[in-house]
């Protein structure tokens, strides 16, 4: 898997002060904040549907995905939209940051105590002057879904 | 060329021209199994189809090409380019026997022994290196194929997914009628197969022109062929239209008096009719799917020895052209499936007690936003440990899963690919192709397809297919400050409950009811099965809520939410398959002002709030419905004042045109009110004696028209047209009145046409015209039969004239009364929808024996559909018309009776 991710691009986000990456190639947009239409009775890590020029993208909230408490009420995340299967989903995020192009001598697997749960979804860690980057493996992010679909 | 034979071909050369590249590609990928799944299928579809034409020659060829394509599929034999060449060989030989079947409608004459000799040994696993050298190399791109076919410059063009997408109902019809009289044609000579073949032959030399012409009129006349994603492109753009212009009405209706509000009421209305015709050219009742059926059923009943019933119900439901052509074939698979493996044979059925006809229903129908489809059969029902030994020895799942396993989850099995559990395999199925098909087609097109069986009473197949392309018209709600939408289907109606008003909400426990027309009505706050935090839980309680009642099978219940907004037109868009296993909602969309919003599915929610809905249930609502539809004697009718304070109304069937006329106008000949109209003479009538005629300026009059002569009703206001059903409640004595009805919700007078069209007759008479006898009728005698006292007096006058003698009868008990007395008419009219005896059976009864034998019946009804014409006609009918439709009626009586005298 490693080599996949030499001098990848990744487009970085952030989520409760942490960092994250998702690979430029898999995102078709960011978006400001939107008007979410909430579904009851769905997974709970869907925040819901939006519009996307006149198309319906499902929204995923990483925080629930990635076990973390709600922002608080009134701050808005942004979206970050991804294709996943020919369906496009809206990962919504608390800010999106700039494009980074980062080198393989860099990368780093998952620390094996890391939660479970950031495990799953991630592929591995980039060291960053002062900082981590988490790299988010979007297929794996949008895997409750299939899980749920099997249900 | 007979339609079914030129859909044959159309279709077989589309086949073949796949074929030639698929194998070509298999050559090189010679493990891609779902190459050779596809292979496999197009092949044993030839073979099929082959099969029930009657063309032998081409059956067996197929037959055992499919053999070694099978073992290809297995994996018990390897692909080499040997055998591809074989294949390709065999392919070469079906196009020469296709392309002479085109040029003179029969098989050629000719033996295929020496490849299939190679195919069977082939199968075996002896691949000889081709003896011979093979007709032509295998071609690598598509060639185009037989140009001389009518659809020929197409065929190269089109994938297998792009099926042409013309087809008029009445060319559906034709071909339902060519078989059936072909299916009558067989029936008679034993060697019904040799037949079919050979029929066409005395006609061989005349074949080309013969062909040349169809193909000249198929295309050039009525309808053209256009590629259904053409349509379904025209149907996407026409979706988007409709919510820019939802869009900019809501726009609009915030401002008032803009200038934009009268060319955007016409854009609606364009944009309206816009739509409904685009989807109009995309809907078929589901009946053209299935008029090759009964000729299927034939032929297989005769093939495997079984007498088998099929029954057709629902054929009249219309649904998407698309997905009909997605379910064609699925259908026919199941059918034939049902046919094989679901039916026992006669001696088996006897010995477990049931009659020895089997039987295959097909019914369709439309619930909740979905067409239903349902195969049923009477027959064995599946083994479920026939499946498990299957499962087994296929290594699909060990025996400890299979122990664990529901019988539900079983039966799933059958969908899986591969999977046959017919003891043997014969040509009709048991390849295992089919169900996995089957089930495939029906997922790609977003339906669900599930099974109910019972060992020893049958199976039932049912398929639910969404009508995801719909634009619906929906109600939007709101509940807990979110909005969803409620397709206005299922929306029967909206109560306002408060705990002040009349209408309010009341528990038992814990379980909410609403009182509705002294019956209690079940509630379901979406609220809490949403477990909304419901800023209106409270206003629920205590304040105003609305209560929209739904209606799932039989089944009514309410939906309590906060608020209810519009009506708005929706496109229903699938949800992401994330969503999809949530089975309250069946789809989402964009609403006018961009948001998104879920649709509810009324019968996803009764589901998940625990409420049943019973198959009798079911029962209850068909008979229902049945009922309903006897009574629903809906017509348009043009309101209108005419002195008096009551509205008026007359069935606007009658009434030819709508006119003004100067007042000045009118002149008086012999007490007669008569204005100059289109170079005649027309007689004004008021309706009641106390209507003015206003001095001066225009008045508008009702014309009504019979033949060349006019008649015209002096009304003081045209008011409306409504669409209502007609039952007269109280009868006057009043002349020109027939009776109050209740019309759009206000007591109505309804006008006795009848009287004035007599009246008027009479004046004319009186007023010296040469007018004479010399109508359609020429005197002879009719009998109407009619339950309806209203149509009897409508029906009569326009009869009298038109120049016949009317007798009526109020039941077809009094009619055949008139027959045992001694009467005798020159033709019979008579309503289908009695009580009592209803007009098939009195047809049948006329037909069977008694003074009138010959004598020739039209039937008239409310609703004429090709099912009841054909019932009709079985009956004895020798034509149907529509109750309101006086010129068809009078030119099929006019028909009926020229055709019995020259007999």
């Amino acid at each position: 898997m490693s080599t996949a991710i030499e001098n990848a691009e990744f487009v970085t986000v952030s989520i409760e002060g942490q960092l994250f990456g998702i690979p430029v190639l898999m995102v078709q947009d960011v978006l400001g904040p939107q008007k979410i239409t909430r579904i009851p009775l769905s997974p709970k890590e869907v925040a819901g549907v939006l519009n996307l020029r006149g198309r319906i993208v499902t929204a995923v909230e990483l925080r629930t995905r990635l076990g973390l408490p709600m922002r608080a009420s009134g701050e808005q995340g942004m979206s970050v939209v991804v294709e996943h299967r020919g369906e496009p989903y809206s990962l919504i995020v608390d800010g999106v940051g700039e494009v980074m192009a980062l080198k393989a001598e860099a990368f780093e697997r998952n620390p094996p105590t890391l939660n479970p749960r950031w495990r799953e979804v991630s592929l591995g860690v980039y060291r960053l002057d002062g900082k981590l980057l988490v790299v988010l493996e979007v297929p794996k992010v949008l895997d409750f879904l299939e899980i749920a679909e099997a249900a | 060329m007979d339609d079914l034979l030129s859909e044959f071909l159309t279709e077989t050369n589309e086949s073949l021209a796949v074929l030639d590249v698929e194998l070509v590609h298999l050559e090189q990928n010679p493990n891609n199994p779902s190459l050779l799944n596809n292979i496999f299928r197009l092949v044993h579809t030839i073979k099929g189809t082959c099969g029930f034409l009657g063309l032998p020659r081409l059956e067996t060829l197929a037959h055992a090409g499919e053999n070694v394509l099978g073992k290809f599929r297995d994996g018990a034999l390897v692909v080499t380019p040997d055998s591809v060449t074989l294949i390709l060989a065999t392919l070469d030989r079906l196009k020469a026997i296709v392309s002479e079947l085109e040029r003179t409608e029969a098989e050629p004459a000719g033996d295929d022994a020496d490849l299939i000799a190679r195919l069977d040994a082939a199968a075996l696993g002896k691949v000889a290196a081709a003896p011979a050298p093979v007709k032509a190399p295998p071609p690598v791109a598509v060639e185009p194929v037989e140009p001389a076919s009518e659809e020929g410059p197409y065929d190269a063009k089109l994938g297998r997914q792009l099926k042409p997408g013309e087809v008029t109902l009445e060319e559906l019809e034709a071909v339902f009628r060519a078989t059936e009289a072909a299916a009558a044609e067989v029936a008679a000579p034993a060697a019904a197969a040799e037949v079919v073949a050979e029929a066409p032959k005395p006609e061989a030399p005349h074949g080309d022109t013969q062909m040349a012409e169809a193909g000249e009129s198929a295309v050039a006349g009525q309808s053209i062929r256009v590629r259904v994603d053409l349509l379904e492109n025209l149907m996407t753009m026409v979706s988007e239209l409709v919510l820019t212009r939802n869009q900019l009405l809501q726009m609009v209706r915030k401002i008032n008096d803009s200038e934009f509000a009268a060319p955007l009421q016409r854009l609606s209305l364009v944009t309206t009719e816009l739509q409904e015709g685009v989807m109009k050219t995309r809907m078929q009742p589901i009946g053209s799917a299935w008029a090759k059926l009964p000729r299927i059923v034939r032929d297989l009943s005769r093939e495997l020895g079984k007498k088998i019933d099929l029954v057709m119900q629902g054929a009249e439901t219309e649904l998407d052209r698309q997905v009909l052509e997605l379910i064609k074939d699925p259908l026919t698979h199941m059918v034939r499936n049902s046919a094989d493996h679901g039916l026992e044979t006669p001696a088996e059925r006897q010995s477990n007690g049931k009659g020895d006809t089997g039987r295959i229903v097909l019914n369709a129908y439309h619930e909740g936003g979905h067409i239903l489809i349902e195969i049923r059969d009477d027959g064995r029902g599946l083994d479920a440990q026939k499946i498990k030994a299957k499962v087994l020895e296929k290594g699909l799942a060990t025996e400890a899963e299979l122990e664990a396993m529901s019988d539900r989850e079983l039966h799933r099995f059958i969908f899986k690919p591969g999977f046959s559990t017919a003891a043997k395999v014969t040509s009709v199925s048991g390849r295992g192709v089919g169900m996995d098909v089957v089930r495939t087609n029906i997922e790609k097109i977003g339906g669900t397809i599930d099974l109910r069986t019972e060992k020893g009473k049958g199976s039932t197949f049912t398929i639910k297919i969404p009508l995801t392309l719909a634009i619906v018209s929906a109600l939007i709600v709101e509940c807990a400050g979110e909005r969803f939408a409620v397709p206005q289907i299922s929306v029967v109606e909206l109560v306002r409950a408060s705990p002040t008003s009349e209408q309010k909400i009341e528990r038992i426990e814990n379980t909410a009811v609403l009182r509705l027309r002294d019956r209690l009505l079940p509630l379901v706050f979406l609220n809490e099965l949403f477990g909304l935090e419901a800023a209106g839980a409270g206003i629920a309680k205590q304040g105003e809520s609305y209560i929209i009642v739904t209606q799932v099978g039989s089944h009514r219940f309410g939906m309590v939410v906060d608020r209810v907004f519009d009506t708005e037109e929706i496109v229903v868009k699938p949800v992401a398959p994330i969503l999809r296993n949530i089975s309250v909602y069946s789809g989402n969309t964009i609403l006018g002002d961009g948001s998104v919003i879920m649709i509810l599915d009324p019968n996803g929610i009764a589901a998940s709030s625990g409420q049943q809905v019973s198959d009798n249930a079911r029962a209850e609502e068909d008979a229902a419905a049945k009922k309903d539809n006897r009574n629903d004697d809906r017509m348009a009718l043009l309101l209108f004042h005419a002195g008096g304070t009551e509205p008026k109304a007359v069935p606007l069937a009658l009434v030819a045109r709508l006119e003004e006329i100067e007042t000045a106008q009118v002149e008086r000949v012999a007490g007669q009110m008569v204005v100059q109209y289109r170079g005649q003479l027309m007689p004004l009538i008021s309706v009641s004696d106390d209507q003015q005629l206003s001095p001066t300026g225009r008045q508008p009059v009702v014309v009504f028209a019979d033949r060349d002569r006019n008649m015209g009703l002096l009304v003081d206001e045209i008011v409306d047209i409504v669409e209502d059903r007609l039952a007269v409640e109280l009868r006057t004595k009043r002349q020109g009145v027939l009776g109050s009805a209740v019309i759009a919700g206000k007591a109505t007078e309804v006008v006795d046409v009848a009287h004035f069209l007599g009246a008027a007759r009479e004046d004319w008479f009186m007023n010296g015209s040469k007018q004479t006898l010399d109508d359609k009728g020429d005197g002879r005698k009719l009998l109407l039969i009619d339950d309806s006292p209203f149509f009897r007096n409508m029906l009569a006058p326009l009869l009298q004239v038109a120049g016949y003698q009317v007798t009526t009868a109020e039941n077809a008990e009094a009619a055949l009364k008139m027959r045992e007395s001694g009467e005798a008419f020159d033709v019979i009219l008579s309503d289908i929808e009695m009580p009592g005896m209803d007009g098939f059976a009195f047809a049948e009864a006329v037909r069977h024996d008694g003074s009138w034998m010959k004598t020739p019946i039209v039937a008239l009804s409310g609703h004429v559909s090709p099912r009841f014409f054909e019932r009709g006609r079985e009956a004895g009918f020798v034509d149907y018309v529509a109750k309101l439709d006086r010129d068809a009626l009078l030119a099929s009586l006019e028909q009926t009776l020229s055709r019995s005298h020259a007999a």
